[in-house]
């Protein structure tokens, strides 16, 4: 059997009707065996025991015996689920994601969770109890984040394909820095049932994987409609059936707030060479203003740690996960928290809490959520002249590991191309467009609500145009 | 300008605990991000309304059929700290 | 007559009602009916708040909501939607409460109760849903507690809680509006007020020169009338004695009948409510015209209904419409034919002085028996047949049965080991009238020893009447008249 890594979903399901499920699964657990990228915190035990399942009963699946590997924050029956946090140790779901139930129905062999920053709170995978995964095109940096694991395994050839979740960036972010494709789907259109919250308002499941076809294979098992869900939206998408090499006639704007101060001049040249690329295939671009892009991280940042205070409020020793002693109740929880949370999930809740609190809810929470409705407006003026946005989907590549992580605001300020689309809840996908010293970067494609079609048809157009996305890391040693 | 005192009454409000000098540390990093947060205030907003929400959906609604609870056991499993079918925690005060 | 109020008192209730009589909990699956269960076999991830799990709103509770409200005579919301109410406690699983905020579902009701000076208003702030937190069971005291088991099958269960404007000025006034408002609950059908924990009051009180004191868990609609009577006391002592009330939180202790000063916190809460992002808002203004449509006669109409139908006392009408279940006995024994008026003597005076007496309530009614349990030991049930009520009814009116008989017969319905009917009771304890006594007894018992005869005569042999007056006869020895033994036999077989 030919090497396992880096193969397209196609090429697995040929590989798995060629030989079997349980030889692709084990090549994979074989490779990941040997990794040295922390990509997985949890390699599943029953990964082998369901392709061997599969290869038995048969499975007419569209995924039947493909691997996946999934975010530590997506929760798997029987697997631990522990949002790479020291307080959620030994925390084992009695029940799945819908994400989940959806990839087992297709016949998806779950291979393990990834690594991610805590709780989802980073750009790094740095916050992660588990210590940081590494970047395979080049160990001393960063994965991105917060889906850093997803992305790592991904691009190291540990998994054909990721489920991450993107809160302000957590899927594109580590997709660019690692060289791979990531979306962030439209709000509503993946269930977050079993996903656990960070910022509820704002995130959504999104896949990860080597090409744009298999995110749109992924995305048609995971996407659709969810009762249990109240955000859920009820709306057909048919995701592969928008793959298709033309884009002529697509208009294309370019937000010049997203080429802000800070950007690197190799990031600024790739996204401009993408965009004319697409003008020769045939698309028109057009610059557009959004004037309170700029102020869309301050916004963003407010909202999410606000959910995030609340959200994280549950985590406090009494029925799961760890705890620490005290003499009562509140003393025991207390030290749990201060124990178990770790540094940047402490800092969000304290400002989370202080932005929700008597006196402050108004100059910082509801200033927040008025200027989320400017940046919107912003969203909706420039995608009423453009079927796509595009922009840099980081304004840097990837950087080193403890680099940025003893500022906060440092960290956070990277976040400034990607949040913004979640403040709007429009689709977003990051697409390698170039590299920099052998790091890859990443073109973000922006649409309009629920039209992920338009997004990957761009994509996939330019993917086809290009051979940014067939080059590989080097062997990680 | 968030004060020491401050920073420990939302240690409390969140029931995290903190050492004196986490929260010197604290108080210093989280001005440093809050001033940050201090340019919205050059947006003028007066007459624009909060977006809690993308998704403009109302009534979201399930019908009232039971299904099934978890087993007790499985609720218990992911603690040590149990008695009775009950999960037991410390006095409260 | 106008009621004084000399002591200024003030009371407010804020009452927290569960709404039981739905099938499941308010935004997941399980079952709300776990009164009976082992801890924490009615949970799942949602009312655990294990990581991950999303509630959906239960649309009965948004529906009862609505009911509450229009019975309150309140506002309904043309939009409404809920928040967190963010606090720490082990019987909140994930560290903040779902409940309404600023946008409640009902505004600016009122309920009209029995005031001290006559017809009262009380009026209504608001009513809103949330959620209800689980159980907590201190190992020990509180005080000296020496841990805390914690059950979750309550979390979850939908609750209204409605605050009332302080209007009310005597702990009777109180007493009387929980009674009312519990009243029109079960009207309404959505709610089980007999159920552990199913109403439970915070009351707000204050006296002239002083200021506003919470007085918190008070578990029963009894206990309210206990708690206010000590507190507006302690209150005037206080006072009186020149000291100050200060603003506070005190927690009613049924036990002692006392209010106990909670210690202050160290701290001001800060709920730091924020919408649920989790839940979306609500546009439920349409529903109130079919709402309406199916909306039950509230005890207020059934009253007046009751005396202008039934020519019944006001006092009566307004016993009997004091529950529902006992609303829809009496009309199921009026439809019988028994005259409204003894019906509601017997059901409104014996009936119900029975069940007080014997500290029953009144807990089901299926359209032919209600049902009772015992109000402090909650296993003893008891049931009494519109059937058995309406024969009896008709046995006092005929003159067959003393009323001292026909209360005795009640007790021996309520008291007895075994189910059986007033005839049967008559007959055992020899409770006729003395003259038609033995012949009665004679007519019954040829009638059940022959039953060849009375299928005879039934199917057209007359001879056969003559074999059963002649066995009559042989009873009563004699001393039956044979003319009225026949009489008495015909009427008892072709009615
Ligand atoms: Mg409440
Ligand atoms: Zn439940």
């Amino acid at each position: 059997m030919s090497e396992a890594k880096w193969m397209s979903v196609a090429q697995v399901r040929e590989q798995i009707r060629n030989n079997s499920a349980e030889e692709v699964t084990a090549r994979y657990l074989e490779t990941i065996g040997k990794s040295k990228l922390n990509g997985y915190v949890t390699v599943s035990e029953k990964a082998v025991e369901q392709a061997k399942e599969i290869d038995s009963k048969g499975h007419d699946g569209p995924l039947a015996g493909v691997p996946i590997a999934i975010k530590d924050n997506i929760s798997v029956t029987g697997l631990p689920n522990t949002c790479s946090s020291k307080i959620l140790e030994g925390y084992v779901p009695p029940f799945n994601a819908h994400v989940i139930e959806k990839l087992q129905a297709a016949g998806a062999v779950i291979l393990g969770k990834t690594n991610m920053d805590e709780f989802a709170m980073g750009s790094s995978t740095e916050t992660s109890c588990y210590g940081p995964s590494l970047n395979p095109w080049d160990p001393e940096r960063v994965p991105g984040g917060s889906s850093g694991g997803s992305a790592a395994v991904v691009a190291g050839g540990e998994a054909p394909f990721a489920l991450g979740s993107d809160t302000g960036g957590s899927v594109r972010c580590p997709a660019a820095f690692c060289g791979i494709v990531g979306l962030k789907p439209t709000y509503g259109s993946v269930s977050r049932y079993g996903v656990v919250a960070y910022a509820n308002s704002l995130e959504q499941v999104g896949p990860l994987a080597n090409n744009v076809s298999d995110i749109a294979v992924l995305m048609d098992v995971i996407g659709g409609y969810d009762r249990r869900d109240s955000t859920s939206i009820d709306r057909k998408i048919a995701y592969q059936e928008a793959l298709k090499d033309d884009i002529k006639g697509l208009k294309i704007g370019v937000p010049k707030e997203f080429f802000g101060e800070g950007i690197d001049p190799a990031v600024e040249k790739a996204v401009w060479d993408s965009i004319h690329r697409c003008e020769d295939l045939g698309a028109s671009w057009e610059e557009v203003s959004m004037p309170n892009i700029p102020y869309a991280l301050a916004s963003y940042y407010i909202i999410a740690m606000s959910e995030a205070s609340s959200n994280l409020a549950r985590f406090d020793g009494t029925r799961y996960g760890y705890r620490d002693k005290g003499e009562n109740w509140h003393s025991m929880i207390s030290k749990t928290r201060a124990e178990g949370f770790g540094v940047e999930a402490k800092r969000r809740i304290f400002l989370g809490t202080y932005a929700l609190s008597a006196g402050y809810h108004d100059k910082y929470y509801l200033k927040a959520l008025k200027v989320r409705t400017l940046v919107k407006q912003d969203f909706d003026r420039a995608l009423s002249k453009a079927d796509v946005l595009m922009a840099p989907t980081m304004p840097n590549p990837a950087f080193k590991i403890g680099e940025k992580i003893e500022d906060p605001l440092t960290l956070y300020l990277s976040d400034v191309n990607t949040c913004p689309i979640n403040l709007a809840g429009v689709p977003s996908l990051s697409v390698p467009c170039g590299f920099t010293d052998g790091l890859p970067i990443g073109l973000q494609v922006i649409g309009k609500p629920f039209d992920e079609a338009t997004v990957l048809r761009a994509a996939y157009a330019f993917e086809q145009n290009t051979d940014h996305h067939t080059r590989r890391p080097p062997e990680v040693a | 300008m968030i004060t020491k005192e401050d920073v420990e009454h939302i240690g409390w409000l969140a029931r995290i605990e903190i050492s004196e000098q986490e929260t010197v540390e604290y108080m210093e990093k989280l001005n440093s991000v809050l001033d940050y947060f201090g340019q919205l205030d050059e947006l003028p907003t007066e007459d624009v309304a909060p977006t809690y929400h993308v998704a403009e959906i109302f009534n979201v609604f399930r019908e009232d059929v039971v299904e099934e609870s978890l087993p007790q056991e499985d609720v218990l499993a992911n603690t040590e700290h149990k008695q009775d079918g009950a999960f037991k925690s410390p006095k409260i005060v | 007559m106008v009621y004084e109020n000399p002591d200024g008192v003030k009371i407010g209730l804020e009452i927290h009602v569960q709404l039981n009589k739905l099938n499941t909990k308010m935004f997941c699956g399980c079952s709300s009916k776990y009164h009976d269960s082992a801890p924490n076999t009615h949970t799942c991830p949602i009312c655990l708040g294990l990581p991950g799990a999303l509630p959906v709103l239960n649309k009965k509770t948004v529906e009862a909501a609505i009911k509450v409200g229009l019975a309150l005579e309140g506002e309904i919301a043309e939009e409404t939607q809920f928040h967190r109410k963010n606090y720490f406690y082990p019987d909140l699983p994930k560290g903040f409460q779902v409940t309404q905020y600023d946008y409640p579902i009902v505004s600016k009701g009122k309920v009209v109760i029995e005031g001290e000076d006559g017809e009262h208003t009380v009026g209504i702030w608001r009513a809103h849903m949330e959620e209800d937190p689980g159980k907590l069971v201190h190992i020990g005291s509180i005080e000296k507690s020496k841990g805390v088991l914690i059950d979750y099958n309550r979390s979850g269960m939908p609750l209204i809680e409605t605050v009332t404007a302080p209007d009310m000025r005597t702990p009777k006034e109180g007493r009387r509006f929980l009674d009312k408002f519990r009243n029109i609950l079960e009207y309404l059908d959505v709610f089980d007020g007999n159920l552990e924990g199913a109403m439970r009051v915070d009351a707000n009180v204050s006296v002239y020169g002083g200021t506003r004191v919470e007085v918190k868990n008070i578990s029963s609609h009894k206990g309210v009338e206990k708690a206010l009577l000590y507190e507006i006391m302690r209150q005037k002592n206080v006072i009186r004695r020149g000291g100050k009330i200060t603003q506070e939180t005190r927690h009613f202790d049924e036990a002692r009948g006392v209010t106990i000063g909670m210690r202050t916190k160290e701290e001001a809460e800060d709920y730091r409510y924020f919408r649920e992002p989790d839940l979306m808002p609500m546009k439920v203004s349409d529903w109130i015209p079919r709402i309406k449509e199916t909306f039950p006669e509230l005890p207020d109409a059934k009253r007046s209904r009751f005396i202008e139908q039934y020519g019944i006392t006001d006092m009566h009408a307004k016993s009997l419409t004091s529950k529902i279940m006992l609303a829809d006995f009496y009309e199921g024994v009026c439809k019988e034919g028994t005259d409204p008026k003894q019906a509601a003597t017997w059901t409104a005076d014996v009936l119900l002085g029975e069940f007080n007496y014997r500290d029953l309530v009144i807990s089901s009614y299926d359209g032919s028996t209600i049902g009772c349990i015992n109000d402090k030991d909650h296993s003893i049930t008891n049931s009494v047949r519109v059937a058995d009520m309406v024969k009896l009814i008709s046995l006092f009116a005929d003159g067959k049965i003393s009323d001292r008989a026909a209360v005795e017969v009640v007790r021996s319905i309520l008291d007895g080991e075994e189910e059986k009917t007033p005839l049967q009771i008559i007959e055992e304890k020899g409770l006729f009238k003395a003259e038609d006594d033995l012949v009665t007894k004679a007519v019954s018992e040829a009638i059940a020893e022959n039953e060849a005869a009375v299928q005879d005569y039934l199917g057209g042999a007359e001879k056969s009447l003559n074999f059963l007056v002649g066995q009559v006869m042989k009873k009563t020895k004699g001393t039956a008249d044979a003319k009225t033994a026949r009489e008495m036999l015909v009427k008892e077989l072709k009615g």
